[in-house]
């Protein structure tokens, strides 16, 4: 029905930047929480912050930016009308993510192995800020793990479609669109990182 | 359509992608040192220069008109007036 | 709907039967932007007429001290009801989602918007997320009692079921920001040729100025929403002080979110009363750009001024201060827009019909709510009057008296344009006279109950109010029979009518230069534009 309206690869990505500020400032409201009980619980954060576990966040932090340049390589590839090499980015963005959820796992089932999870008593006999700082990191890694994981199934979903000739080198804004979204990904896990893990 | 979009080259991507393994051996570097309220700002000062290299070259901003600029620009801006305007109570109180 | 055929011109066809396809799964699929519009038109109106009823019962609980139908818990359930359904399923859907969707695409000359099956998704999450906001007032613990604003401690403590509520708006939230991208794309992308952006109508301006608000806003509502449910769900203690938590900041982020979400409400009904005044005024509006730019300053300032709900919730004085200044920054380009109305009717050939009564009566009413406002918003008076009926007095008349009586100005200017058939005058014109005058009755009585004392959110009160809420209640009365008239005689005409040609209203933007009502995609031929959208030289009524 709307065939004759003719396509608009700017308007395309002006709307996935428009919808990337929404992502933008709804891990915007967790910095802003992240802010103010930092100012009131320094020490309790530093404390916080070195159970983290910091070789695992440096490395997924490597991992996230391998994925992201593997994800920008993909929409250059597209562009010089690659599409096997596109594929192949692609699922090595893929990989990366799946190494990424890996560590967090890891991570996140030794924390809760100590008995370190939101609402847990070990917290609740701890210093009230270092509760706080568990709280937020929880949920912040949890929603951009959330994140992680819609990332990929976009850009798996993309393959595909580049694969199968849908997605080329005249028609690939829904790879440069898939290709920021994850770009967004890493930028939150860029300021994620040394927030939680190396604030010590 | 090609002809609207700049094509950025493996070569400095890759480039781009040492740059901000660099930055993140820095920022670890920089927090195991003792500098006291420094490190927070030093951490951040370091993200925000990666994230505008991802901006800029892997996002392809750098090579996008005045508009997405201006906008993104604006969604900052934005988020600097919520946090700012927040600690008027929290530094206050 | 569209078994009541409206009216088909000389081209025979519309967008009503143009496609070929009819039933129900030719409205809840389409990607047309006015069956979208159609589709939230009714969708939203359907919710306002439940917040209706849930306020009617609520003012009968009131009329007497004391237990009238309903007790404490019941009351402290149906206000939130009311006030979760009015905001989030009416208000800030109701204009962009029905009004914009109609006719901002054929204000700038488009066939569509820019993104038509996204459009049709945030009608759909609008959907599923009233109805999972319906589900939790039957399901659970039973309806929320926590307010609009569920506020921590009591929504992280309550057993009624605050979860799936904030879920459900957290879903239609979603829309909203969806909507927002849309628009703003739109805007930007597919205004024809000639299509300047000092051409473009300030009713569409104005949605533009709320798209933003809508997709720099809304997340952080999103993310309140989460924590909420955190904080019920797995005990996350984030605004919890016996764990470090700060309720206040709950406040802040709520109200970071909320007080835009007041201007996303308001900007879009300002938007309608700039379109209509001029037309019935027979004259170009006054200070076009003045008016365009004050939406986008009003949504910049709008902004910075959450504070100002939380005077008394021991945030620092300093931020009180900051905060109601600010406040008071933000009058200045809403006076802009009052100043520039009643200068465009200044020495103008005033029509008053049933569109221009209500767009009259939305600059007297919304005057009122924004100078009672000011009283708000200055924190040594709002110490005094925080959390009384003054405040109930205040929202209800920038929002009903302005969103509301927006909203119905657009239903009797636009609908018959879409329906290709007219309402009746003589019935409209009753109608709005008992709606205006049932209105103040109700609420400007509230406003002096609230200066008098009366706390909100309490099923009873003291003896000494009881004569002016028994007014109040008879006010909500008068309003609801005007508003039942109006719509059995709007609706009447919409379906059964006397056909609506060529331009009665005389109008000179472009949704009045297409046929009527207009066929799928708008245009017959790509426009041109050549003329500003208030230039009547030449329109023929």
């Amino acid at each position: 029905m709307t065939g004759h309206l003719h396509k608009d690869d700017f308007g395309a990505k002006l709307g996935m930047w428009l919808f990337l500020f929404t992502e933008l400032l709804l891990f915007g409201g967790l910095f802003l929480l992240y802010a103010v009980y930092l100012k009131r619980y320094p020490h309790e954060f530093a404390a916080g912050g070195t159970q983290l576990n910091w070789i695992m966040g440096t490395a997924n932090t490597a991992i996230l930016l391998t994925s992201s340049l593997s994800a920008a390589m993909a929409v250059t590839a597209v562009q010089r009308g690659e599409l096997k090499r596109t594929v192949a980015l692609l699922g090595g963005t893929v990989l990366c993510a799946a190494c990424f959820m890996v560590i967090k796992y890891f991570e996140w089932s030794a924390k809760i192995g100590h008995g370190i999870y939101p609402g847990s008593e070990h917290l609740k006999a701890g210093a009230p800020g270092e509760s706080v700082f568990f709280s937020l990191y929880y949920i912040s890694t949890g929603i951009h793990g959330l994140h992680v994981m819609i990332g990929a199934a976009l850009l798996t979903w993309i393959g595909v479609k580049v694969r199968s000739g849908e997605v080329n080198a005249d028609n690939y804004i829904l790879l440069e669109n898939g290709a920021l979204y994850w770009h967004l990904v890493d930028l939150i896990w860029i300021f994620i990182f040394p927030l939680y893990y190396l604030v010590l | 359509m090609n002809e609207h979009h700049h094509i950025v080259s493996y070569s400095k991507l890759i480039a781009i992608w040492l740059i901000l393994l660099a930055l993140t051996a820095l920022t670890v570097a920089i927090t195991r040192v003792n500098l006291g309220g420094y490190k927070v700002l030093g951490a951040l000062v370091i993200a925000c220069v990666k994230s505008g290299l991802v901006i800029a070259v892997f996002m392809h901003m750098k090579y996008e008109g005045r508009l997405l600029r201006w906008l993104l620009f604006l969604a900052l801006v934005t988020l600097a007036v919520f946090i700012g305007l927040t600690f008027f109570d929290v530094l206050y109180r | 709907m569209a078994s009541n055929a409206p009216v088909h011109h000389a081209t025979g066809s519309s967008f009503w039967n143009d496609t070929g396809k009819t039933g129900i799964t030719s409205w809840i699929f389409s990607t047309d932007h006015k069956r979208i519009g159609f589709l939230y038109f009714y969708s939203t109106f359907g919710f306002f007429l439940v917040g209706v009823l849930l306020g009617l019962l609520l003012r009968i609980e009131l009329m007497a001290p004391g237990r009238t139908i309903m007790g404490p818990q019941t009351y402290n359930a149906l206000f939130t009801v009311h006030g979760v359904v009015m905001i989030f399923l009416f208000i800030i859907p109701g204009i962009p989602g029905a009004f914009g969707n109609l006719v901002m695409p054929i204000q700038i000359g488009a066939r569509d918007v820019a993104f038509p099956r996204l459009n049709l998704l945030s009608w759909w999450l609008y959907i599923i997320g009233a109805v999972i906001v319906l589900t939790s007032l039957f399901s659970g613990g039973g309806a929320p009692d926590t307010g609009w604003t569920f506020y921590v401690p009591f929504s992280s403590r309550t057993g009624t079921n605050v979860s799936l509520a904030v879920f459900g708006v957290f879903i239609v939230g979603f829309s909203s920001i969806l909507t927002g991208v849309n628009f703003v794309t739109t805007i930007h992308r597919l205004r024809t040729e000639g299509m300047s952006w000092g051409r473009i109508p300030l009713f569409t301006w104005s949605l533009y100025a709320t798209a933003w608000v809508q997709i720099l806003a809304t997340p952080i509502l999103a993310i309140t929403l989460v924590l909420v449910m955190a904080e019920r769900i797995i005990g996350a203690g984030l605004f919890d002080p016996t764990r470090g938590g700060d309720p206040v900041m709950y406040q802040h982020l709520f109200w970071i979110y909320s007080h835009p979400a007041v201007y996303i409400m308001i900007l879009p009904a300002m938007g309608i009363i700039s379109d209509i005044i001029p037309v019935f005024s027979r004259k170009p509006i006054f200070g076009y750009k003045m008016i365009a730019f004050s939406s986008v300053a009003i949504a910049a300032a709008g902004s910075l001024v959450w504070g100002h709900h939380m005077f008394t919730s021991g945030m620092s004085d300093t931020a009180v201060m900051v905060f109601s200044f600010l406040t008071f920054v933000v009058a200045i380009p809403s006076a802009i827009k009052v100043f520039n109305w009643v200068s465009t009717l200044y020495k103008g050939s005033i029509s008053l019909e049933a569109p221009m009564l209500f767009a009259l009566s939305f600059i007297l009413l919304f005057s009122i709510g924004g100078l009672s406002g000011l009283i708000l918003g200055a924190a040594a008076t709002d110490i005094h009057v925080h959390d009384t009926h003054f405040v109930v007095g205040h929202f209800h008349y920038v929002m009903f008296g302005g969103t509301a009586f927006a909203f119905f100005a657009a239903m009797h200017y636009w609908l018959p344009k879409f329906y290709g058939r007219r309402y009746a005058e003589k019935p409209a014109v009753v109608a709005w006279a008992l709606m205006f005058s049932g209105f103040n009755i109700l609420y400007f009585t509230m406003q002096v109950l609230g200066m008098q004392g009366m706390p909100r959110r309490y099923y009873d009160y003291l003896p000494e109010f009881a004569n002016l809420n028994l007014v109040a209640t008879i006010g909500s009365w008068i309003l609801a029979a005007g508003l039942v008239i109006m719509l059995v005689n709007l609706f009447r005409g919409l379906w059964w009518g006397v056909p609506f040609e060529g331009n009665p209203w005389g109008g000179a933007s472009l949704e009045w230069s297409v046929p009527t009502p207009p066929p799928t995609e708008n245009f017959i031929e790509e426009p041109v534009v050549t003329h500003g959208p208030y230039d009547f030289n030449g329109v023929e009524r």
